[in-house]
């Protein structure tokens, strides 16, 4: 086997490429058959797993460009890590052009799959599920794309994890749709990145649906030019169960959209139904921190038209009860900490209501809030989009 | 001093020209006299033999022109025996500029066999190539047999059951041919880690390179660890085991974390940040080094649990290294708050 796949990567090197097709079957040493594969196809080969469930005690990985991974399908094809003693995740891949497709990964030990400077990688109809729902030991993410330029996630399903169920983080041309993210902290988390678009996706039965975030003292910053729209955001009401070290260990249960510092973001044709603390959450970084490349206030975040039911009735915030109260017993559906200026840091489209907090000073806390009614003006011209999402010819390997 | 003198013992046999008497008294050698030059600079040979590294490969004895070499602060790898080795073609030079990476030409490489100890004997587990080529380094795996006569490619990896010099039962993982550019990755290219001019003793350099370099020999000797100040020991210890995956343009640089020598933003070395992608390999914890707090120091948390998805380094340890949490307890604990 290993000779057959060696003399075929010699004959490649010295012949026109000709991408072929490597089967692997469960069974019997399908971890040394399956990671042998992975290491010895040459660029462009297709690695197919036949249906199955394969019981593996290590995590994969493929170095590899323009490899397709490719299973019997989401609920045929599983890569069961339930009993993996090493590694950080259950599959990396650290080589550009990379199409995942069509299998589950089941109760990886850390991260599920994780694509690190891994360009114009596509995950389609992957599945990643800690078969025992939320639990602060499960790994962190499901589907794992960072530090990379052209990401297309569709299709793909993640429950369980203990951070974001898909997290992309410091990336450049992103589309997350048409995937569910159930009973995970972070249902969606866009992380210190550009040019991202989230629609059609579902987000249910996280402590927080979609999160847009920016953060400090990371090698890249400044993430914005984001779009969330067209999503259904529907009761995401499970209590957190993040690690309390996680930056999302501090999302409060029942937040549908939140966004964090970040530079234009726009919120628009959601479905916001069920999300008890606050269907849509404009805040800055709370935490102190030294980064002076580092802007923590949001900038033009545009809360276009949604359709919002059923939120803010159980905010998980102190002094919930008087907040109620005072805002005759459901709280406005979009909160703001009040850090920035209303028109500059957030617009809002007529017939949004919203609150702030009236914080003023980034980085102290609750301390200092006082409530009142967000007035914030509507957006006065049109979002630009065009250059927002995964690169087109991504879309080519979708077929099939 | 022991290769030198068995390899005269060695030479003299030969020039007895008593042939026909070694062939009775030695096994057939299944290796070359001599490196072959062609195995390192091309193909995927499939048995350490065909490298021609050892006059005898069950004894770990040297071809000559393969010089064994130590380093200061190693890398924990479950209490592992590890005999290193390199290899420069003929006439080549070995060069280097300040305390980094040797820089080793084209044709050169790196060996690291891994033994443990059974039955009061000891084991070859697995011997790891790096393979200096014209398109840049290439790293191999090969796994010893039964018999201890012929280590075979194993490009997937294995797991090996193996006792540790501290009497743990473990389930050795020999990495597979990406695991060990996850370690020996650099902005996309593979490259050695452990021959640094400031991990190296000066006599060794002198010998190796006919010079000393700029900032050459300055990590302490691990095992003369207790004449160096907890900070180099605790600072030496991280930038060996930590830092070819926690700093720039390696597998870890996401983190933000960066655990070399020279790095000396107390930030970018853990004092008082936040985790970014820890997940649940955070604990309990807040910040990656709380200063004179280390039960409350993800670090010190990461570097004492053997629980995949927790445990660091994430690859080529499954046990807790007692000697290297110490001194890091110790490090954390003396700083000021």
């Amino acid at each position: 086997m290993i000779r057959t796949a060696i003399s075929a990567i010699l004959l490649a090197s010295a012949a026109p490429v000709l991408a072929e097709t490597h089967t692997i079957e469960p069974g019997e040493g399908a971890q040394e058959r399956l990671q042998e594969a992975l290491i010895l196809a040459a660029p462009g080969d297709e690695i197919v797993l036949a249906a199955g469930r394969y019981a593996l005690t290590d995590g994969l990985s493929l170095d590899v460009e323009g490899v397709t991974i490719r299973g019997a399908g989401m609920d045929g094809t599983v890569l069961d890590f339930t009993s993996q003693q090493g590694a950080g995740e259950g599959l990396l891949v650290t080589s550009d052009n990379v199409t995942l497709r069509d299998f589950a990964l089941e109760n990886p030990k850390g991260d599920g799959v994780k694509s690190k400077g891994a360009d114009n990688i596509v995950y389609h109809r992957v599945r990643v599920t800690w078969t025992r729902g939320p639990h602060p030991e499960n790994g962190a993410y499901g589907i794992y794309p960072v530090e990379s330029t052209g990401v297309l996630v569709d299709g793909v399903k993640v429950t369980g994890a203990s951070d974001a169920g898909i997290y992309v983080g410091q990336s450049n041309g992103i589309t997350v749709r048409n995937s569910i993210a159930e009973a995970n902290v972070a249902g969606i988390e866009i992380e210190n990145s550009r040019n991202a678009l989230v629609e059609h996706n579902v987000a249910t039965r996280n402590t927080g649906g979609i999160l847009v975030f920016d953060l400090p003292n990371l090698p890249v910053m400044g993430g914005g030019n984001v779009v969330v729209a067209n999503n259904l955001v529907v009761a995401n009401d499970t209590p957190n169960f993040a690690p309390p070290g996680n930056i999302v260990a501090g999302v409060l249960r029942g937040t549908g959209v939140m966004v964090m510092a970040n530079e234009s973001v726009l919120i628009e044709n959601n479905i916001l139904s069920g999300n008890p603390t606050a269907p849509i959450m404009v805040i800055a970084y709370p935490q102190p921190f030294e980064d002076e490349n580092y802007d923590p206030v949001p900038r033009n975040v545009v809360v276009g038209s949604n359709q919002i039911a059923q939120g803010g009735y159980d905010p998980q915030i102190d002094g919930a009860e008087a907040l109620l109260a005072a805002f005759g017993g459901e709280l406005p559906p979009l909160m703001w900490d009040g850090l920035g200026e209303a028109g500059v840091t957030l617009k809002v489209a007529s017939g949004i209501s919203g609150w702030t907090l009236n914080l003023t000073e980034q980085g102290k806390g609750m301390a200092g809030a006082t409530p009142a009614p967000l007035q914030a003006p509507p957006p006065s011209e049109r979002f630009p989009t065009e250059d927002i999402g995964a690169p087109a010819e991504l879309e080519a390997r979708l077929g099939g | 001093m022991n290769a030198s003198s068995a390899l005269l013992a060695f030479a003299s046999l030969a020039l007895a020209g008593s042939v026909a008497v070694r062939a009775e008294v030695f096994q057939p050698l299944p290796a070359p006299a001599s490196v072959s030059d062609s195995a390192v600079t091309q193909g995927m040979p499939r048995l350490l033999s065909d490298f021609g590294f050892f006059e005898d490969p069950s004894a770990q004895l040297p071809t000559a022109g393969v010089s064994p070499y130590r380093l200061n602060t190693p890398l924990y790898s479950d209490g592992a025996e590890k005999l290193r080795f390199v290899y420069v073609p003929g006439g080549q030079k070995v060069g280097a500029s300040g305390e980094g990476l040797l820089e080793f030409p084209v044709g050169s490489a790196l060996i690291k066999t891994f033994a443990f100890e059974e039955n009061g004997k000891r084991r070859l587990v697995e011997t790891r190539v790096l393979l200096h080529r014209a398109d840049g380094w290439l790293a191999l795996p090969y796994l010893w047999n039964e018999e201890q006569t012929e280590a075979t490619l194993a490009v997937a990896g294995a797991r090996v059951q193996a006792t540790t010099p501290a009497g743990e039962m473990i389930s050795y993982r020999v990495p597979n041919k990406n695991q060990c550019k996850e370690c020996h990755g650099l902005d996309g290219d593979v490259v050695p880690i452990g021959p640094k001019a400031r991990n190296l003793s000066a006599d060794w350099l002198e010998a190796t390179l006919g010079q000393v370099p700029d900032g050459a020999d300055t990590l302490p000797v691990w095992e003369n660890r207790a004449s160096a100040s907890v900070d180099e020991a605790a600072r030496a210890y991280l930038d060996v085991n930590c830092a070819h995956c926690h700093r720039p343009g390696a597998t870890a640089s996401n983190s933000g974390l960066d655990l070399r020598w020279e790095q000396d933003d107390p930030h970018a070395i853990g004092i008082m940040k936040r985790p970014v992608a820890a997940g649940r390999g955070a604990g309990k914890h807040l910040y990656d080094i709380v200063p004179g707090k280390p039960d409350e120091s993800i670090l010190l948390h990461r570097m004492l649990s053997d629980d995949p998805g927790v445990a660091m380094p994430e690859l080529g340890k499954s046990t807790v290294d007692d000697e290297g949490t110490e001194i890091v307890r110790e490090w954390i604990k003396g700083m000021a708050p």
